[in-house]
């Protein structure tokens, strides 16, 4: 088994605690993993992502190699493209579809998402709908982490089971809330990946 | 024991910890901030009440660690780069006095320069001063020559460099500790002397560091972090130093690599393994993430024959970090790339925080300044930095810590009226009292506009020693109290804000302008956290 993931968004949105989540239910799984991550200045509003490599056998890089990415996860529609080059040729793209607009020059949202849904690879997923729905709205990370849940090879309880373990501070209730915002992102994802095939 | 999922910065700290660390000293700095937070947070460091707490700069963190070691505990001092900079009196100096408990210098280089001025190597520092110097090239390797490096450096009696780089430090991997160790017992040096370096003892030390050059040169030839990888191939030998292993392994999945590999995880260069391994093949590549350290070395000056290839020679940009890709190139493999960027994806550069009093200080100064002309305001290194950028292009300068005071000096010594420096809280008690004393001395016509949020925000919210006490520095430095003037960066004080701006740029003698207002990332933090312990006292 082995995954190499991009995740991206802007500073601030939350790609940490995904990367967090991800990581801790592969380590859980006896799994190695390497996941890079940006500091600093760039992440006041800036664009930013993480490498994340999981595997059953020993990682040496903990960067991904260009074009060999299974899939770049995005808490936000334009800067899933942002990363495309380290994308593999049948990897898959899992975004949100909300954007987050602090540049005077962002593009037009329809255009975006047709450059978007050009993948036959691709779940284009409203997470901070998702989110509203599930009366979680600061979960739509974990929207998302949900929605790459089946292409990971992961059980979902783990991920469960993790969330419990990051959250956990936090307090019983944002536990159950973030689990739930875990579901119905898969729930989502399930759907619309049996409609494509 | 469960694996620990550890930052490369954070398995440092653990590893530090857990080797029987009694102290350690740092001031912020990205890539190198998460090492001593996470000393900060740990169970055992508090048990221990091992230090902790922030240096002003990195100077006197060094100093501080090394007064720790001349008592005879294990200190480390942590730094960025250009803080090493900064600290390079006392870090060249205490390899000449030696040090009595274990003494570890970790330094974080940035490559690529994801978060600083320039892209440094700190192992030519390590080299300068003649110490040990080890080089992870993974966080199992980060963790456990950390829980090492006190006993290497208590063992030859000098301070050990830790060198590590970004991608590393703020990489995470899953870490199997070791048995912890108790702290050192306080001692004293065996030759009292030793500390003081008076030139005819300095002499003295000096020939003695320049003794055990031999022995800490055999150190890393027998070090387990240097290891001779033989291939089959010998038209090519790979030198991979730190974490240009990972990279160059990245490429050869099945551990199939057909040539030599030598792996530098320690140094003064364990020579003889260099010997081996330049005479044995015909050709040889150097990978380093940083400057061409090894590769100049063992290429010589008068070595034309181009047998030995790396940033030198273009095989590697000369530049910015490693990574799989810029490896398999070098080594003659293709990097299949899928897809490009489509056109739509516009630049996202960082930003000021909506709400930010940085963007209250410049709209105000902007504007005032129109009175005056333009390019005559001397900035620093933090969140206002960003001020740079559009839509305020507020600032003409960043160059180090502390340089906008001795900077907008300089400008006015030569007749630059007026001559304006916007410094942060943290950064002025870092290097920008001393510049302000200048100003004084003088009664340069400058106007100082401390941006005070109360914290070290660009690196994530670290406190100063300055909190609370700005006013009174600056006086008790000698700038006239009618001439330290407290603002509030907000909206509704603009029209005061341009008042205050103003006047003091009118004024030909020094000026302190202190706008405060707390960052609002860590208000927020710190009323989150209220509210949760309110929560937990309710239930
Ligand atoms: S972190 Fe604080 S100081 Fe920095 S931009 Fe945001 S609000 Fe301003």
């Amino acid at each position: 088994m082995k995954a190499d993931i991009i995740l991206s968004g802007v500073g601030g949105q939350g790609i940490v605690s995904i990367a967090a989540t991800i990581a801790q239910a592969a380590l859980d799984n006896n799994l190695f993993i390497k996941q890079s991550e940006v500091h600093g200045m760039s992440q006041r509003g800036g664009a930013v992502y993480s490498h994340l490599r999981i595997s059953d056998r020993e990682i040496a890089s903990d960067l991904i190699p260009l074009g060999h990415a299974d899939i770049i996860i995005s808490v936000e529609p334009m800067e899933s493209l942002r990363y495309l080059p380290w994308l593999k040729e049948d990897g898959w793209l899992v975004t949100n579809s909300t954007p987050f607009i602090n540049i005077p020059d962002y593009p037009d949202l329809k255009s975006l998402h047709l450059e978007i849904e050009k993948f036959p690879n691709h779940i284009l997923i409203n997470a901070d709908e998702i989110a509203r729905q599930v009366k979680s709205p600061r979960s739509s990370n974990i929207v998302m982490l949900g929605a790459a849940s089946p292409f990971l090879e992961i059980p979902i309880e783990n991920f469960e089971q993790a969330i419990g373990k990051i959250f956990g501070r936090k307090g019983e209730k944002i536990v159950e809330l973030n689990i739930q915002a875990l579901h119905a992102g898969r729930e989502y994802s399930l759907t619309h990946q049996k409609e494509k095939v | 024991m469960e694996k620990l999922l550890l930052l490369g910065a954070e398995a440092i700290a653990q590893g530090a910890i857990d080797g029987g660390m009694s102290g350690i000293y740092a001031y912020p700095g990205t890539p190198s901030t998460e090492i001593t937070e996470y000393v900060q947070n740990n169970k055992i460091a508090i048990e221990r009440n091992i230090h902790r707490n922030w240096s002003a700069n990195e100077k006197t963190a060094v100093e501080a660690a090394l007064g720790m070691s001349y008592a005879g505990k294990r200190a480390m001092a942590c730094m960025k780069h250009v803080g090493l900079n900064v600290a390079a009196d006392p870090f060249i100096n205490a390899a000449i006095t030696g040090v009595n408990g274990g003494l570890v210098i970790t330094v974080a280089d940035d490559p690529s320069m994801h978060s600083s001025q320039n892209e440094q190597d700190s192992r030519f520092y390590g080299k300068f001063a003649m110490i040990p110097m080890l080089e992870p090239s993974n966080q199992q390797e980060a963790y456990d020559m950390a829980y090492e490096s006190f006993e290497l450096s208590e063992k030859f009696k000098i301070p050990v460099l830790m060198r590590i780089t970004t991608r590393l430090s703020h990489s995470r991997s899953g870490i199997k500790r070791k048995e912890i160790k108790s702290e050192n017992p306080l001692t004293y040096p065996d030759d009292p002397i030793q500390f003081v370096l008076l030139p005819s003892n300095a002499r003295k030390r000096y020939k003695g560091l320049l003794g055990i050059q031999s022995s800490i040169e055999e150190a890393a030839e027998k070090s387990k972090y240097n290891k001779y990888i033989d291939g089959k191939d010998k038209s090519l030998g790979i030198i991979a130093c730190g974490i240009a292993f990972n990279y160059l392994m990245e490429n050869y999945p099945e551990n199939n690599c057909p040539h030599p590999i030598l792996k530098i995880g320690q140094y003064p260069m364990p020579y003889s393994l260099l010997d081996k391994i330049v005479n044995e093949c015909d050709k040889i590549l150097v990978l380093e993430d940083g400057y061409p350290f090894v590769e100049e070395q063992i290429k010589g000056y008068f070595d034309k024959s181009g047998k030995i290839t790396g940033r030198l020679n273009g095989a590697i940009p000369r530049d910015g970090e490693l990574n799989p890709d810029i490896v398999g190139k070098a080594l003659g493999k293709e990097v299949k790339q899928f897809f490009k960027i489509p056109e739509i994806v516009k630049n996202r550069p960082p930003e000021l925080c909506s709400g930010c009093a940085h963007r209250d200080i410049y709209t105000a100064l902007n504007e005032t300044m129109k009175e005056f002309g333009k390019q005559k305001v001397f900035s620093d290194i933090g969140c206002y930095t960003l001020g740079a950028l559009p839509p305020w292009n507020a600032i003409n300068s960043c160059v180090d810590m502390g340089a906008s005071i001795t900077m907008a000096k300089g400008a006015a010594d030569a007749g630059v009226r007026p001559s304006v420096a916007v410094i942060g809280d943290s950064t002025f008690t870092h290097s920008g009292m001393t510049a302000l004393l200048d100003c004084v001395y003088e009664n340069t016509p400058v106007t100082i506009i401390i941006a005070d949020n109360a914290t070290t925000a660009m690196t994530g919210g670290q406190t100063s020693p300055a909190t609370g006490r700005l006013e009174q520095i600056c006086i008790g430095l000698g700038v006239k109290p009618e001439h330290v003037r407290v603002l509030t960066p907000l909206p509704k004080f603009h029209e005061e804000m341009i008042k205050v701006i103003r006047e003091e740029l009118l004024y030909e003698g020094v000026s302190v302008i202190i706008p405060r207002r707390e960052c609002i990332q860590t208000a927020t933090r710190s009323k989150k956290e209220q509210r949760v312990k309110a929560e937990e006292v309710t239930q």
